[in-house]
């Protein structure tokens, strides 16, 4: 074991974990007043949920022995053999700081699907739904891209999550869009922001945890993760830029929450590739993923779904760029454990991650949506028109943001 | 006894106060208020999408005062207020029944 890994796994696990509460800021300065404590629950109330469902058994289920590509054993439930040798996946660090990390990010995931059916969910559903979700969706996810399941035997590269964390999310925002419906009201009433410093709070938090998610993911203190980091803070930057420039051209105005979603759309972009491209790469993969977002929540508009804090659009469609570009721009130059990609004369791999990308949407969007339809079935997804008008904070929490 | 209700631009609040405070008016109460008359609201861009905001933010004074000031007072106010730009505010000149100090009990033109 090497204590310089294991210090840097357990700090980046702790900025992966302060992610939670940075989206929880995130999100809830995007939705109306009434809404803006349902929407921080949306996020925090999983660091309860989900981190008990994964030491109990999600854990297990994800980097368990490999039952058949498809999922692990039950050999760590109860994180049974999970302890302070350095024993599990790697055996650099502890198992516990292995599992440690692995916890955070299956603490953030589902928190990220909450933006599409804010201010029009029942807190009960919500948390049971996304307590299935865990279980039935993220750690077959985990599995087989990460716990040596079927993905990872095919040789798709995903460094971080653009697979496991933003398409998943991705897909499983666009069947909440399509079950719950719309917003009452949307279309005709105007949903603005109500608080965008916060929502500019949560987005610098992000940003700043992002360097524990991509860099930590290099599994130990070295060159891979200082990588990682550039190319995580170069991809956000150049996003930033992309997104300030197609809006001022589009729209006519660079704005705050542009400068937000643009570097939030870099990060989810260079999620996957973070540990497998250059710094000069990650530019232009956070570049064209600021455009390629940009689109994507113009396109809710046209498909007429309401998404309403753009899930779809910034972590469907900016983990997929990013784990094509991935099969473009992945080099073995820089990770020798990784492979090289199309612009490095291998175009099998840019194969590779295509199937690996359809796979996910399939999967993950297919499960949701049938998961989503269960629990509606069983105990009703949306509250009544009469306590959505009201707000999720007084009708689900008895309670009100701003005593004013 | 009359009331006069002052809807002006915010910017103007510490003018217009300072211009009541001058002709001695013992007090005030003001509210921040939203409305249209023929100023234009403007335009938020949220991710793309336009929204179109009508109400502008105005500010709301009210003053209670005795009949024989109610020129004084609003003459006052629209030298202070005024900009010529479209959006200055209105005006209200309206009868007050009645006018009870809490404290003391008194009433009538005493408990201005």
């Amino acid at each position: 074991m090497n204590a310089a890994d294991t210090a840097f796994i357990l700090i980046a696990a702790a900025l992966v974990m302060f992610m939670t509460p940075g989206l929880a800021l995130f999100y809830a300065g995007l939705v109306r007043a009434k809404n803006v404590l349902a929407t921080i629950m949306h996020s925090f109330f999983l660091l309860g949920l989900i981190s008990v469902l994964w030491a109990v058994g999600g854990y297990s289920l994800a980097f368990g022995p490999d039952i058949g590509g498809l999922i692990g054993g039950l050999n760590f439930a109860f994180l049974n053999d999970v302890g302070v040798e350095g024993n599990g996946p790697v055996n650099n660090i502890p198992h516990l700081a292995f599992m440690a990390f692995q916890m955070m990010f299956a603490v953030i995931t589902p928190a990220l699907i909450s933006g599409a059916f804010a201010e029009r969910i029942k807190f009960s559903s919500y948390a049971v739904f996304s307590g299935l979700w865990l279980i039935l969706v993220y750690s077959p996810m985990a599995h087989w891209v990460w716990g040596g399941g079927w993905m990872a035997k095919m040789g798709a590269l995903d460094f971080a999550g653009g697979a496991v964390v933003h398409m998943s999310s991705g897909a499983a925002a666009l069947a909440a869009a399509m079950v719950l419906g719309a917003r009452s009201g949307y279309g005709k009433q105007s949903f603005m922001p109500h608080n965008l410093p916060m929502t500019l709070t949560g987005m610098g938090i992000l940003w700043f945890g992002w360097f524990g998610f991509n860099a930590g993911s290099a599994l130990a203190a070295n060159g891979l993760a200082a990588n990682a980091f550039v190319t995580t803070h170069l991809a956000a930057s150049a996003a930033c830029l992309g997104w300030l420039i197609i809006e001022k051209l589009h729209a006519g105005h660079p704005t705050t929450l542009g400068a937000a979603s643009g570097a939030l759309a870099g990060l989810v972009a260079i999620t996957p590739a973070a540990g497998y491209v250059t710094p000069m790469a990650s530019l232009l993969i956070g570049f064209i993923g600021g455009f390629v977002c940009y689109g994507g929540v113009l396109l809710k508009s046209k498909l007429k779904y309401d998404d309403a804090l753009d899930v779809v659009g910034i972590h469907g469609l900016g983990g997929t760029w990013g784990a094509l570009a991935t099969g473009l721009f992945a080099t073995k130059a820089v990770n020798s454990a990784g492979a090289d990609g199309l612009f490095y004369g291998n175009p099998a791999q840019f194969g590779i991650q295509l199937v690996s990308v359809l796979a996910t949407w399939v999967f993950c969007f297919g499960a949701s949506y049938i998961l989503f339809k269960f629990v509606d079935m069983v105990m009703g997804l949306r509250p009544s028109p009469d306590d959505e008008a009201k707000g999720l904070d007084i009708t689900q929490h008895s309670e009100s943001g701003y005593q004013l | 006894m009359k009331k006069i209700e002052i809807i002006i631009r915010p910017f103007k609040t510490d003018d217009v106060k300072k211009a009541l405070t001058d002709l001695d008016i013992k007090g005030m109460t003001v509210s921040e208020v939203k409305g249209f008359g023929r100023q234009r609201g403007h335009k938020e861009v949220y991710r793309g999408a336009e929204y179109q905001v009508d109400f502008v933010s105005k500010v709301k004074i009210e003053v209670v005062v005795d009949d024989a000031q109610v020129k004084q007072v609003v003459d006052t106010v629209v030298a202070a207020a005024r900009t010529g730009q479209i959006g200055d505010g209105k005006i209200f000149v309206v009868p007050v029944e009645e006018t009870i100090r809490i404290r003391t009990g008194e009433t009538g033109v005493a408990a201005i």
